[in-house]
């Protein structure tokens, strides 16, 4: 919670930058902030106890912590990755402030105990994140990308609040816990709009991840926004938004799965392949990436349709987000700095080995990560989804995931390809500022480094 | 302890070569090679004496929570896989010295990174450990096929990678569905015995699925028709090099593979669909002979002569009876060093005359005697002639081949006299014969060359005229499979 109130803080503070004239000094702030909002969130899972906050509108339990923990650690790097990006820029502290309340959004989903607090949540996030896709101002692809991302955002979001008042009107509550309770009391009694409610929020977080068939906007607002902004919404608010999800469903509707799982098992077997043949066929590196995030969210649905109450999938899911912010971050971070030029192709990869080495490596190792190769923590992650699947009677969709993954396999090594094997057409080395290695070298250690000791992870949760 | 380290060895080996620059990464490649060939014959002699010596044995909780260990162990058959490797892995850096490699250092580094993972197969006990070095296997051999390649090398190892990909994770699925149904006391567990009970409670139904589940990813390994059409285009494009780790040592993970982690585990779903497997190997077996039979291409030749071979084997361990199986190990090892011995043989000619094609060849004989006695060795070995290393093999595998079906046998037995035909056609059209090109002149071996070469020769001749001491610990180790079986 402290975390929480940390973030709005300096949300509220980067506003002011402005008047009281301390931008220089807000870069530095926001990390020194970050920094204390993680450490008094470890202290809060320390301590282990979930104390509710405002009529348990909102309450930090592990679980939210332990996905606090995550988006705060990738929002750390992002800052430091993103210190050119807001050096260049003159709104400087707009956009501070923006990703700042896009990140108090991200922390509110991890944790919500009421639909209330759900909404805003998800609101408060997106709306910043409106903004930013559009923050290119005179390029008209992010244009569009803003405006067609706040339209279907708005659209999920009727359909979320919608589903919320269905809800209400059948349940009498808008607490989660009172509804879980409600509906295992009166199973045999709720009415059928209940259960279109639920279908309509599942709609609603399905547009959110950007699972097939509601993913049409991802891969034009990926492209067209500014790329570390892709990378903030690939990572943050994806594990934000699956945090949500693993809440609501899990705990809140978890005695009506009957109702969602079948719809979302055609959804993840839908977007996996969907997903991985649309990324095959692009040239677009940024596009790409979009559709692979497709494809990892619809495995992280898989763990959520497993739908087995135990720390095994609770594990896996988290494992899921820290592995996939860790390898996206890298991504995005080397993408960035390769495509400053404007050529956002995959020929802009071309002979990066020659010309920067280690940048290569640390894109091949990001890529394997995504692909899922042994021992990059990538690997566990589809290996806990593998093992949560395998005891469901959806065992089918195992050998879809297996297939498409090798679909997968292809356009990760596409750029792998680019940059060891293909002639560079320029000799002239890539410039890359030292914080930007740091955070690159960095986050591609630790996605090794976590998929050699997964046990660190992988076993925070022992209920 | 002494497995961990013969797979940690070679890790920090390969680790270091990176960071040292020009000839001094080639020499210290072949240093630490060779220490790991002696760690190797340390095991031998310990195994010698007491082949439960703790020391060969080495376990620690890699994820406690899902009874994921890092367990590694050398048993009869492991022991054998390791010595072969060990012993090949030196020979083939030495048989680089004379090839200019750009970033060498890379080069013997992503070779000492494959021995890891290669002893790691070989070693593991942990259901889950076998499948990370299974995979960490193939990202050493697709960079060296990928950066030091021949032509289209983009296209071809891509493939190879997609391919063997795809039947992994196919295995992993099979590998997670017996690990669901182990039950040690409650728990979950991937070691391979409670994995070998975990199998063996399963339906028929059930074991069949699992049977194909991981059958396919070692059929692609090897490869068995109708799942070999990345190899011959991976071996040709492949440096020579990568050529004999693919060829000598990685293939034998599949044949290893199915005699370790498929016979026993799921011996319903290997009696119904046994048969079927068997079919394809021999199928691939004598397709495989005729295609070799018509080309052209030296190095394409002795790759799908490679297929015939390995559909012998691997129809051998399929019929799973004592003879087949042990012939399939003794093969193994024989069709190890054959290979790597011919597709050096390959390497020099194509250094010598630039060319592979065997229609421009000719007459060699003539102009470097030494050569041609050492290659008529190693071919001698390939096609299996009593006295070399081959023959054991071959013999024990159309003997275990024959008990399971006698009409089998007598196709399978088509390979001796196929391969013959090939392979002499081969020699006779490069070695014997007019010189086709007048430019060609094909001086003397390099010292290395002939080192390398020799070596591989002794080699042949002596487990041929003396296989015992192998052959014992084969017998030995394939008896306590077929307790495994029963």
């Amino acid at each position: 919670m402290k975390g929480l109130l940390i973030i709005s803080g300096l949300g509220i503070l980067a506003m002011l930058a402005e008047i009281f004239k301390f931008k220089k000094l807000l870069f530095p702030m926001v990390l020194l902030g970050i920094v204390a909002a993680y450490a008094f969130n470890f202290m809060e899972w320390k301590t282990g106890m979930s104390i509710p906050y405002f009529d348990n509108m909102i309450g930090f339990d592990k679980l939210g912590l332990a996905f606090s923990g995550i988006i705060l650690a990738t929002a750390f790097f992002w800052f430091i990755l993103a210190n050119d990006y807001f050096e260049e820029d003159t709104n400087l502290v707009d956009h501070f402030a923006l990703v700042l309340f896009a990140l108090v959004g991200a922390l509110m989903l991890t944790s919500f105990k009421n639909m209330t607090t759900l909404f805003l949540g998800v609101e408060i996030m997106s709306i910043p994140l409106y903004v930013l896709a559009a923050s290119k101002k005179k390029d008209i692809k992010s244009n569009e990308a803003g405006f067609k991302y706040l339209i279907m955002g708005s659209f999920a979001s009727g359909f979320l609040l919608f589903g919320i008042a269905l809800i209400y009107g059948a349940t009498g509550s808008f607490d989660l816990m009172q509804i879980r309770a409600f509906i295992s009391e009166n199973a045999a009694t709720l009415p059928l709009f209940f259960y279109v409610g639920v279908v309509f929020m599942l709609i609603a977080m399905l547009f959110k991840v950007s699972a097939a068939p509601f993913h049409f906007w991802a891969p034009d607002v990926y492209q067209g926004s500014p790329t570390l902004i892709t990378a903030l919404m690939s990572t943050v608010v994806k594990t934000a938004a699956f945090a949500a999800f693993l809440r609501l469903f899990m705990v809140g509707f978890a005695e009506v799965s009957s109702t969602w799982t079948g719809i979302l098992a055609g959804v993840v077997a839908l977007s996996l392949v969907i997903a991985n043949f649309s990324a095959a066929m692009q040239s677009n590196v940024k596009r790409m990436l979009a559709y692979s995030s497709i494809s990892h969210a619809a495995f992280m649905l898989m763990v959520i349709l497993a739908n087995v109450r135990s720390n095994l999938s609770v594990n896996a899911l988290i494992y899921y987000s820290l592995a996939y912010s860790l390898g996206s971050i890298a991504a995005f971070g080397v993408l960035y700095n390769v495509t400053k030029k404007g050529n956002e192709n995959l020929d802009a990869f071309n002979g990066l080995a020659k010309r920067n080495p280690s940048l290569a490596l640390c894109m091949a190792i990001a890529m394997l990560s995504l692909a899922g190769i042994p021992i990059t923590s990538g690997f566990f992650a589809k290996y806990f989804v593998f093992t949560a699947m395998i005891g469901t009677q959806y065992k089918w969709l195992l050998i879809v995931a297996v297939l498409t993954s090798a679909v997968g396999v292809y356009y990760y090594l596409k750029v792998v390809i680019a940059m060891y094997f293909k002639k560079q057409e320029t000799e002239e080395p890539i410039q890359i500022e030292k914080s930007n290695i740091l955070v690159i070298v960095l986050t591609t250690a630790a996605t090794i480094a976590i998929g050699v000791v997964p046990g660190i992870v992988a076993e925070m949760f022992k209920f | 302890m002494l497995t961990a380290l013969l797979i940690l060895f070679p890790l920090l080996a390969g680790l270091l070569v990176f960071f040292v620059k020009g000839n001094a990464a080639r020499n210290l490649a072949l240093g630490s090679s060779i220490i790991e060939f002696g760690i190797a014959l340390g095991a031998f002699i310990l195994f010698k004496h007491n082949p439960n010596a703790a020391l060969l044995n080495f376990d620690h909780a890699w994820v406690q929570s899902l009874g994921i260990h890092f367990s590694v162990g050398i048993d009869g058959m492991a022991l054998l896989m390791i010595l072969l490797t060990t012993f090949l892995v030196p020979l083939i850096i030495l048989s680089s010295f004379k090839n200019e490699y750009s970033n060498s250092n890379n080069f013997y580094g992503l070779i000492l990174l494959m021995q890891m993972a290669l002893v790691g197969v070989f070693t593991a006990n942990d259901g889950f450990l076998f499948y990370v070095f299974w995979e960490l296997a193939l990202i050493p051999i697709y960079f060296i096929c990928l950066l030091w390649g021949g032509e289209n090398r983009g296209q071809i190892t891509f493939k190879f990678f997609v391919y063997t990909l795809l039947g992994s994770l196919f295995m992993l699925v099979g590998l997670i569905y017996l690990y669901n149904h182990t039950n040690v006391d409650g728990l979950k567990s991937w070691n391979v015995q409670d994995l070998y009970a975990a199998g063996r409670s399963l339906t028929e139904v059930q074991q069949s699925a699992v049977f194909w589940m991981i059958f396919i990813a070692f059929a692609i390994k090897m490869p068995v028709f109708p799942l070999h059409t990345w190899q011959p285009d991976t071996y040709v494009t492949a440096p020579t090099q990568g050529t004999m780790l693919l060829s000598g040592i990685m293939l034998k993970m599949g044949t290893f593979g199915v005699i370790k982690w498929l016979l026993p585990v799921v011996p319903l779903g290997l009696e119904k669909w046994g048969g079927t497997a068997i079919g394809l190997s021999v199928v691939g077996l004598v397709y495989a002979s005729i295609i070799a039979i018509s080309q052209k291409d030296f190095k394409r030749l002795i790759a799908y002569s490679s297929i015939a071979h390995v559909g012998l084997i691997s129809a051998g361990i399929l019929s799973a009876n004592q003879q087949g199986v042990q012939g399939a190990i003794m093969q193994m090892l024989a069709h190890g060093v054959n290979v790597v011995g011919l597709f050096f043989i390959a390497d020099i000619l194509f250094r010598h005359t630039g060319t592979r094609e065997m229609d421009k060849l000719g007459g060699i004989r003539g102009m470097n005697g030494n050569f041609a006695v050492l290659f008529l060795i190693v071919l001698l070995g390939s096609v299996a002639l009593p006295l070399t290393n081959g023959f054991v093999g071959e013999f024990l595998l159309i003997n275990g081949v024959y008990q399971y079906s006698a009409t089998i046998a007598a196709i399978a037995g088509l390979t001796v006299i196929l391969g013959a035909v090939y392979m002499l056609r081969a020699y006779q059209k490069i070695m014997l014969g007019e010189r086709n090109d007048s430019n060609v002149a094909f001086g003397s071996l390099a010292g290395t060359d002939k080192l390398v070469l020799g070596i591989i020769c002794v080699a042949v001749v002596a487990f041929g005229v003396y296989p015992k001491p192998l052959n014992d610990i084969a017998e030995e180790a394939v008896k306590t499979i077929m307790l495994n079986l029963k």
